[in-house]
């Protein structure tokens, strides 16, 4: 069926960023691979819009809404990103560990 | 759909051309490469430390103020496309929309990170 | 258009994203990562033309392609020293990620097999950017508000978080 391969192709991206989030060391590469992973939500939202639920536009509006919280969440993180850089002069996070005790 | 036929060939002329232009560039020009040629500028002057220098941290607060109101902005192309059928209601939104925003650069203002200093 | 060609650009678009994306999270240079970022970001704005969301696929360029990556790419230089030069850029999970990836992967596309979907058959609404305004300013008037606020607070926080003090 048609919508599978939509659907195919949003987990696949979705797997990517699931494993550039495990796997990168550098802050703003985690925020890249959280981006990936944003899309292949809104894939899924607008392919179930136009397959299952043609008959309104709710699957494009939340999308919209995502890719602006997404943007909203991108500002605020990279801005911790540049704080926690001014206080540790790097940003990998495996050697920011002050949460943890 | 098959308007978009036009967008994809233009993408398509547009890579091309490219190519091809970096193609020929490669074709007719000689090639000679040393060290020297990969410095940041050839002149007598010898470049100290990496052409990675570190970018001032103002960039990034203009980018954030950018990224917000082109947020803002995109939400206005549907708002002016349905205004027609929707008046004075949708009007008063917007104004809420705009102002809620604007209170937030006339934060930034009063911080003084407007200036570049 | 043809479904033949549909099906065609289709697979166009999802090789550039599939590789693209494989590249934004393994090259070493994170400069070059961003860039490609870019590349999957317009790949994606492609499939929502192929779905036909027209405005989503402008927002998408207009917010993720020109503003998002601009934003990242600004994080990159203000904080990566010497990106050229090659550090290591992952950790040692590496194995385990390739194994919880392939684990959802396998998960969700079984599931999906063995899910029946209740297809329609249906148009989508005409114009796309004028029933989006409508929707917004009549049913989603409450999380369009919010929205501002959302923005009003990610703008004030990002601004104090950023600042240097006493500056």
């Amino acid at each position: 069926m048609i919508m599978l391969q939509y659907l195919a192709l949003a987990a696949i991206l979705f797997a990517i960023g699931v494993f550039g989030v495990l796997t990168r060391r550098n802050a703003v590469g985690i925020l890249m691979s959280l981006e990936l992973m944003f899309n292949a939500a809104n894939i899924n939202f607008v392919t179930f819009n136009k397959f299952i639920a043609p008959g309104g536009l709710t699957g494009q509006i939340f999308a919209a809404f995502v890719i602006v919280i997404a943007a909203a969440e991108a500002v605020v993180g990279l801005a911790i990103v540049l704080l926690l850089y001014r206080n540790w002069k790097g940003i990998n996070v495996d050697r920011i560990n002050i949460m943890k005790w | 759909m098959s308007e978009y036929l036009a967008v994809l060939v233009f993408l398509g002329v547009g890579i091309g051309m490219v190519l091809f232009t970096f193609f020929l560039a490669r074709l007719i020009r000689p090639a000679h490469p040393y060290k020297a040629k990969n410095q940041s500028y050839e002149s007598a002057e010898k470049p100290i430390g990496d052409a990675w220098v570190q970018f001032n941290n103002r960039f990034y607060i203009f980018a954030l103020m950018f990224v917000v109101f082109d947020v803002e902005a995109v939400f206005l192309f549907p708002w002016a496309v349905a205004f027609g059928q929707l008046g004075l209601y949708a009007l008063i939104e917007m104004v809420i929309f705009i102002a809620v925003l604007l209170f937030g650069l006339l934060y930034a203002w009063k911080k003084g990170v407007l200036k570049w200093v | 258009m043809q479904t033949d060609t549909v099906q065609l650009v289709f697979y166009l678009f999802s090789f550039l994203i599939i590789i693209s994306a494989i590249y934004v999270v393994t090259l070493k240079n994170i400069f070059h990562s961003a860039i490609f970022l870019v590349l999957t970001l317009f790949g994606v704005a492609g499939i929502y033309i192929l779905l036909h969301a027209e405005f989503l696929a402008a927002v998408q360029v207009l917010i993720y392609v020109g503003a998002v990556s601009v934003l990242m790419i600004f994080a990159i230089m203000l904080t990566t020293r010497l990106a050229s030069r090659e550090i290591k850029q992952s950790n040692e999970q590496v194995m385990a990620g390739i194994f919880i990836c392939a684990g959802f992967l396998l998960a969700s596309l079984g599931s999906f097999a063995n899910t029946v979907w209740r297809v329609v058959d249906k148009p989508l609404p005409e114009n796309n950017t004028l029933t989006l305004g409508q929707l917004l300013m009549n049913e989603y008037v409450l999380p369009f508000e919010v929205v501002s606020i959302v923005l009003l607070a990610a703008l004030i926080g990002a601004i104090v978080l950023a600042r240097k003090e006493g500056a």
